[in-house]
C-alpha cells in the first residue's frame, strides 16, 4: 500500500490512525504536529533564550534541530544547546561526539558539564559504591545541573526531548506506584512560573511518539548512534515501556489515549496537588529546595562526595 | 534465508520470512520498538524481503 497522500513508498504506518506515510509526507506530518503542539500549550514566545538539554540521542537532537528552524526565523530568540556528561562509558563518550559534531554541522552553541568535574564522580564510580538504582542517582543530580547551569547561561526555558512515549510510561508509573502528586507535576510544560530560581521546561515532542521520532532522526540523517543508555534496562521504566508497547501491538492508539486523557484531567490534578511549600536555598549549595538541605547534596552525602 | 542485524543486541540472524512483520513475529520483537531498514531504506511490515537483501532492526529507545 502507498502513502496516504501519494504514490510514493510508505516509511511509517502511523499506529494511531493506521495511516501510512511516504518520507516527505511524513516529515511535514511531524513538524506540522510538533508546531501544533508549541502554539497549543504556548511553549515559546518571540523572545525567549531558550537552552535544550542535547544528549546526543535521536529526541534531543530532533528537537534542537526543529528549535534551530524556528530561531533562524526569529530575530530575538536564542538558542543555545547544554549537555551533561554522566560519565557513563562506552555511551556517553559515543554520544558526546555525536552531539559536538550535530552542533557545530548545525551552528548551534554547545556547552558541556561533567558530573565528574561538577559533581565530584562520574556515574560509574557512584553506582560502584550504592546499591541504588542507576536511574534514581543519574536523575537527581541530571536535573540538578541542569537547572543550574540554564539559570547561570541566562535560559527563560529548557527544552528536553521527552516524547509521547516518555509521558506515557511516566503517567503508568506514577499511578502504579501510587504517586498521583508526582503526575500533576508532568505535561507539556513544567516547572515553577515565576520563580527566578527555576527554569521551566517544554517538551515540543509531547506528541510525537519514539517511533516517530526515531523515523524523523533517521530521515533527516542526524549523526545518532542508535545507542541506548546502558542503566536503561535496569530500570522500573523499562519494564512499564515493554508493558505499553505489548498493549499498543494488541490495541494500537492505546498511549494515545492515555496521554490524551491525562491532558484532560491534567488541570485538575494540577490544582489539587497545588505546591504550596515554601522554597528556600540549601543550606551547603544555595540551590533551590522545599527542604533544609537539597537531593541532590542529600545524595551527594551518602556517597561520600562531601 | 536473509541475515538480519539485530542493533539492541548487536548481532546478525538467519530469519526464514517473507516480510518484515514475519521476521519480527519469529525473532519476537515489538514493531514499537524497532525501525524496519531495507537496503538503508526505511519500510514498513509488509513489505516483502529476499536473501539478497540486507536487513536491519534499528532500536528506538534512547535513554537518556
Amino acid at each position: 500500500m502507498p502513502c496516504k497522500n501519494c504514490k510514493e513508498k510508505p516509511v511509517i504506518t502511523l499506529t494511531n490512525s493506521n495511516v501510512k506515510l511516504c518520507r516527505v509526507h511524513f516529515i511535514k506530518y511531524f513538524e506540522r504536529k510538533v508546531m501544533h503542539t508549541i502554539g497549543k500549550y504556548k511553549l515559546l514566545d518571540k523572545e525567549d533564550n531558550v537552552g535544550v538539554a542535547l544528549s546526543g540521542g535521536k529526541d534531543s537532537m530532533t528537537i534542537a534541530y526543529l528549535l534551530n528552524e524556528i530561531r533562524k526565523k526569529r530575530k530575538n530568540f536564542k538558542l543555545q544547546a547544554i549537555l551533561i556528561d554522566e560519565g557513563i562509558k562506552g555511551y556517553r563518550s559515543k554520544t558526546v561526539i555525536d552531539a559536538k559534531k550535530f552542533c557545530k554541522e548545525h551552528k548551534i552553541p554547545l556547552k558541556i558539564f561533567s558530573y565528574k568535574k561538577e559533581i565530584g564522580s562520574t556515574l560509574d564510580i557512584m553506582l560502584s559504591k550504592t546499591h541504588k538504582k542507576p536511574c534514581s542517582v543519574c536523575g537527581v543530580f541530571r536535573r540538578y545541573l541542569l537547572n543550574m547551569k540554564s539559570r547561570e547561561l541566562g535560559f527563560n526555558k529548557l527544552a528536553t526531548g521527552h516524547n509521547l512515549d516518555d509521558e506515557a510510561q511516566s503517567i503508568l508509573m506514577n499511578q502504579l506506584r501510587s504517586n498521583p502528586e508526582v503526575s500533576a507535576r508532568l505535561g507539556p510544560i513544567t516547572g515553577i512560573q515565576d520563580n527566578k530560581d527555576f527554569v521551566r521546561r517544554i517538551k515540543p515532542l509531547y506528541l510525537l511518539t519514539e517511533k516517530e521520532t526515531a523515523t524523523y532522526a533517521f530521515l533527516r540523517k542526524f549523526p545518532v548512534t542508535f545507542t541506548e543508555c546502558p542503566n536503561a534496562k535496569q530500570g522500573y521504566r523499562d519494564d512499564v515501556r515493554t508493558l505499553l508497547n505489548q498493549f499498543e501491538k494488541k490495541y494500537p492508539g492505546s498511549k494515545h489515549a492515555m496521554v490524551n486523557a491525562f491532558l484532560e484531567t491534567l488541570p485538575a490534578l494540577k490544582q489539587h496537588f497545588q505546591d504550596t511549600s515554601e522554597i528556600r536555598s540549601c543550606k551547603i549549595c544555595q540551590e533551590p529546595t522545599s527542604k533544609e538541605i537539597c537531593q541532590a547534596c542529600t545524595l551527594q552525602q551518602e556517597l561520600h562526595l562531601k | 534465508m536473509p541475515k538480519i542485524f539485530i542493533e539492541r543486541q548487536n548481532k546478525t540472524v538467519n530469519v526464514k520470512a517473507l516480510t518484515m512483520e514475519e521476521v519480527l513475529e519469529k525473532l519476537n520483537i515489538n514493531p514499537e520498538e524497532v525501525l524496519t531498514v531495507k537496503n538503508n531504506e526505511l519500510v514498513t511490515l509488509d513489505t516483502k524481503i529476499t536473501e539478497k537483501d540486507t536487513i536491519k532492526l534499528l532500536s528506538v529507545i534512547s535513554g537518556g
